[in-house]
């Protein structure tokens, strides 16, 4: 079930607050929709990564076992032509390993065959010689080695709060890895032109200037000689922000080496075990509270696990530390942060980059406080949540939009939540071998877009030009990877131009078409680049009216609306036509707008105090889950998820982004676990990492909240991977409420609850 | 290279052949042979029902069949099913059950199997059918509502 909080407030709009199918629906439903493996290429040879299957060591030699088999070719980091980094943030994950091995499944080597059978057969046939060295995997251990980054920010002197304070909370939380699972591996093909030299790239990718970016700098290439263009795209979820730069460049180097096009398709255990995952988090948490439950002062250390390199973990952890302190007023606040270095797989980005982890963090936190001084969690949050005009720890003031009391409001409402919270907690005791039931409440907040002044920096465009035939084209990098940037921008293009789908192109995200928008990432699509789209096709729609209403001044000015220039004498005429006619006696027209920041206070990165991101969206959920006395098994029942989105463009997408991280988030809290023994996995196949299937998945009741953003396309605010945030605290709190068990560590799975039955009954 | 038998089944009403080693997947076959690239590839190992087609129209999942078991069978892809059954795309599209696609072929077989046996399931028969397919992005509520909202 869903439903729609409505936007009394929000003016009526033709396109925007409607649900218009998704134009790439039918294709997808039919299968024929093509992925990175289902583009028919002539001539494609195939290519297999060989591994490390040691979590630390010396690479002493790598090469053929005996013969080359024939027609094969190997590829060593001895062949790359340029540094052996995939360029990120910096340059420091390697493309090969090189003199030694960091992690088990690091890519030490590539081959390619004439088909995919042969490739493997050949991939057997490598031998890698590693001298072992000692790993590092604890975190304990881990903290003596140099951290990969550090970072602190704050307000005010927690410390002598804490000092003073009648009431001190402490807690440990923990959370683990996280495998993407986007139901397409990961894939790529490349195709190396000899003469040029040019080389194309083509796959499942979230961020085509990504891969832009990092093969010009491995191949030494100028920019103009890289194309790089995305396939219909399987899912993403971060995890085709970052690792796709790594397989594109392999490609492209078996690519170069054979001078055919190669295709990299991994099977899920190679995309288990060498993509990267979302940071396992050890958070702990010190708060001084007054008698009412209010926070006083708050001290906050979050370790991040980075595995072998650095990948993106540093802006993980920035957004981590910025959203540490929750949606949560506190007066004196410091959080600390660092990534610590393990021989594991890098961990990188993942839907909520960091901020699932401290929420996680903060919203078990504050039910510890909630237990200890018998505030039920509800009303402990109200008296602590942000409103308009309150501070965080940045020193940023938070606007009109901030949304917390409402979301508690709405889902309080729908599960008469305190009532049921107290007759469950008192019937904790009577386990008559019947299932318990109990609830659990999670408020939490996403701030939008890049944090700090990373969309300052990026300035990033977006265009739109006329085509022959009358249209608008709208140009930008953004990709689809399912969240439905194909129709919510042209909803966006539609209503800020005046002008019906009919009117509008989208070529596809190919570097050699479309400006550097940006990447897809961050819940920034919607927010910064629909409202670049806007700008720009508004501007082009203008001046065709504008060049119209010269030609007829008798009914002048002209607007658009419903895809006609329409005079002040009611007549009007398709855009399209004008549009042509415009172009018989221009050239061309097209319009590049760049992000503009909202005037105002600019974040200062080096004090990490000022606006970290332009705007946040809210959000609140309670999940109902029953426990089984006997076995511990959880089964989640239902959830209530409120979210304040800003404006929905379209809702039924909206409320799939909501329910899809929602169940994404349930799965981590209960079931996601990667196992490790010695940096080896032992669950690298999806029979033995579980993620929830329609059996698991709890009914959502989802009900969208809007509060418009100004800055955003008609008052919408990014909201991706809002719903990421709090499904794991809620289905937590809901199995302390049913069963009495504190779990202060995910997933909980019954091996969790089980400890924590034992610790409890040792403790009585 | 070893000369195999040919083997000849029905796929999507035509006859086909293919000389490929009995052991070869369905999948494969379908994918790589006959260019039917709509059943994807999710797992390799009978998880994830993305790789769904009929089988003498019962649901299989492609990647466990060995083409070799498929002689003189029927065998109906995601491509053929959809023509077949253009309310259930729709829903698809229209109630939020589609997202990245990726799950979504093995979800169209699964469901369009469904309806034929069951037009009226409830939400538990649902959820029970598609109990082999993973959907990583919907959260399946959006599935659901695929053959939910239709009922009177
Ligand atoms: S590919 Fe066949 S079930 Fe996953
Ligand atoms: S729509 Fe992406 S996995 Fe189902």
């Amino acid at each position: 079930m869903y439903r729609w909080g409505g936007c009394s407030k929000l003016a009526e709009l033709t396109y925007i607050g409607t649900s218009p199918p998704r134009p790439d629906g039918p294709a997808k439903a039919s299968g024929l929709s093509q992925y990175a493996d289902d583009v028919a290429v002539a001539g494609l040879w195939f290519g297999e990564t060989v591994r490390s299957p040691v979590a630390h060591g010396r690479l002493r030699s790598v090469g053929w076992r005996r013969a080359a088999p024939p027609g094969a070719v190997l590829v060593t980091a001895a062949d790359l032509p340029g540094p052996n980094g995939v360029q990120l943030i910096d340059d420091g994950w390697p493309i090969l390993a090189e003199g030694t091995v960091e992690h088990v499944g690091q890519a030490v080597a590539l081959v390619a065959a004439p088909s995919r059978r042969a490739a493997v057969l050949a991939a057997a046939e490598v031998e890698v010689d590693i001298e072992e060295l000692p790993p590092v995997f604890d975190l304990s251990e881990a903290r003596r080695q140099p951290s990969l980054y550090e970072l602190e920010l704050g307000l005010g002197d927690p410390e002598a709060v804490l000092d003073q304070a009648e009431t001190v909370v402490e807690g440990e939380y923990r959370t683990g890895h996280q495998e993407h699972i986007y139901i397409e591996c990961q894939g790529m093909t490349a195709r190396w032109h000899p003469s040029g030299p040019r080389v194309e790239v083509s796959g499942s990718m979230q961020c085509p200037y990504y891969v832009h970016k990092s093969m010009v700098h491995a191949f030494g290439l100028p920019e103009e000689a890289v194309r790089v263009r995305a396939d219909a795209i399987g899912g993403g979820f971060g995890g085709k922000e970052d690792y796709p730069s790594l397989i594109a460049i392999h490609a492209a180097l078996l690519a170069r080496a054979v001078e055919r096009p190669v295709r990299i398709v991994y099977d899920r255990q190679q995309d288990i075990i060498g993509t990267t995952k979302r940071h396992p988090a050890t958070m702990r948490y010190r708060s001084a509270v007054d008698a009412e439950g209010r926070l006083l002062a708050l001290d906050v250390l979050v370790e991040l696990d980075g595995g072998a390199f650095t990948t993106l973990s540093k802006v993980v952890l920035s957004r981590a530390l910025l959203h540490a302190a929750g949606p949560y007023r506190c007066p004196e606040v410091r959080v600390r942060g660092r990534v610590l270095r393990t021989h594991t797989a890098p961990n990188g980005a993942f839907r909520g980059f960091g901020a699932p982890q401290v929420a996680f963090g903060i919203e078990r936190h504050m039910d510890a406080i909630g237990r200890r001084l018998g505030i039920d969690p509800l009303t402990l949050r109200q008296r602590n949540a942000l409103v308009p005009g309150d501070r965080l720890p940045t020193g940023q003031i938070v606007d009109e939009s901030t949304s917390a009391l409402a979301c508690l409001e709405s889902v309080a409402r729908r599960t008469d939540f305190v009532t049921r919270w107290t007759e469950y907690q008192a019937a904790q005791t009577e386990t008559n071998g019947t299932p318990q039931r109990g609830l659990g409440l999670s408020l939490y907040f996403h701030g939008a877009g890049f944090t700090g002044n990373g969309e300052r920096r990026m300035n990033s465009p977006a265009s739109a030009r006329l085509t022959p035939e009358g249209r608008i084209a709208v140009l930008s990098a953004m990709t689809d990877m399912g969240q439905g940037a194909v129709i919510v921008f042209r909803q966006i293009a539609g209503e800020a131009a005046g002008v019906t789908f009919d009117d509008l192109e989208f070529p596809e995200p190919d570097t050699n078409e479309v400006p550097n928008s940006g990447p897809t990432v961050a819940s920034r699509t919607t927010m910064i680049v629909g409202q670049l789209v806007a700008r720009a096709v508004r501007e082009v729609s203008a001046q065709v009216a504008d060049w119209w209403g010269e030609q007829q001044p008798a009914a002048s000015p002209y607007t658009v609306k419903d895809g006609r220039v329409v005079g002040q004498d009611g007549r009007s005429t398709p855009f399209a036509a004008v549009a042509r006619s415009y172009l018989e006696v221009h050239d061309a027209l097209e319009v590049t707008v760049r992000h503009q920041p909202a005037p105002g206070p600019v974040f200062d990165e080096t004090t990490y105090q000022g606006p970290a991101y332009p705007t946040y969206a809210w959000g609140a959920d309670i999940a109902e889950v029953e426990v089984d006395p006997d076995t511990l098994a959880v089964r989640p029942l239902r959830m209530a998820v409120a979210a304040e989105v800003g404006r929905a463009i379209h809702p039924r997408l909206c409320i799939g982004q909501i329910e899809g991280g929602t169940l994404q988030a349930v799965g981590w809290g209960l079931l996601e676990e990667i196992k490790l023994d010695q940096g080896r996995y032992l669950n690298d196949r999806l029979a033995t990492y579980i993620i929830p299937t329609a059996m698991d998945a709890p009914d959502l009741d989802v009900e969208l909240l809007e509060a418009a953003f100004p800055d955003g396309p008609f008052g919408a605010k990014g909201i991706g991977e809002l719903p990421m945030d709090g499904g794991a605290p809620a289905v937590v709190a809901a199995i302390e409420n049913a069963t009495g068990l504190v779990v202060d560590e995910i997933p909980a799975t019954p091996e969790r609850l089980f400890a924590a039955q034992m610790r409890e009954r040792s403790d009585d | 290279m070893t000369d195999h038998p040919t083997l000849a089944f029905e796929v999507n009403g035509e006859a086909r052949e293919c000389n490929a080693s009995p052991e070869m997947r369905l999948l494969d076959c379908l994918r790589y042979d006959f260019g039917l690239t709509g059943s994807k590839e999710g797992c390799g190992e009978g998880e994830c029902g993305a790789c769904t087609v009929l089988l003498d129209g019962q649901p299989v999942l492609s990647c466990l069949v060995p083409v070799g078991q498929c002689a003189g069978r029927r065998v109906e892809t995601v491509e053929a099913i959809a023509e077949k059954d253009p309310e259930l795309v729709e829903r698809m599209t229209e109630t939020g059950g589609i997202q990245c696609g990726a799950c979504t072929p093995g979800i169209v077989v699964t469901l369009y199997s469904l309806r034929q046996a069951n037009p009226e399931a409830s939400r538990e028969e649902i959820r029970r059918a598609l109990a082999g397919n993973l959907c990583r992005c919907t959260g399946y509520e959006g599935i659901f509502r695929a053959l939910e909202d239709g009922h009177g």
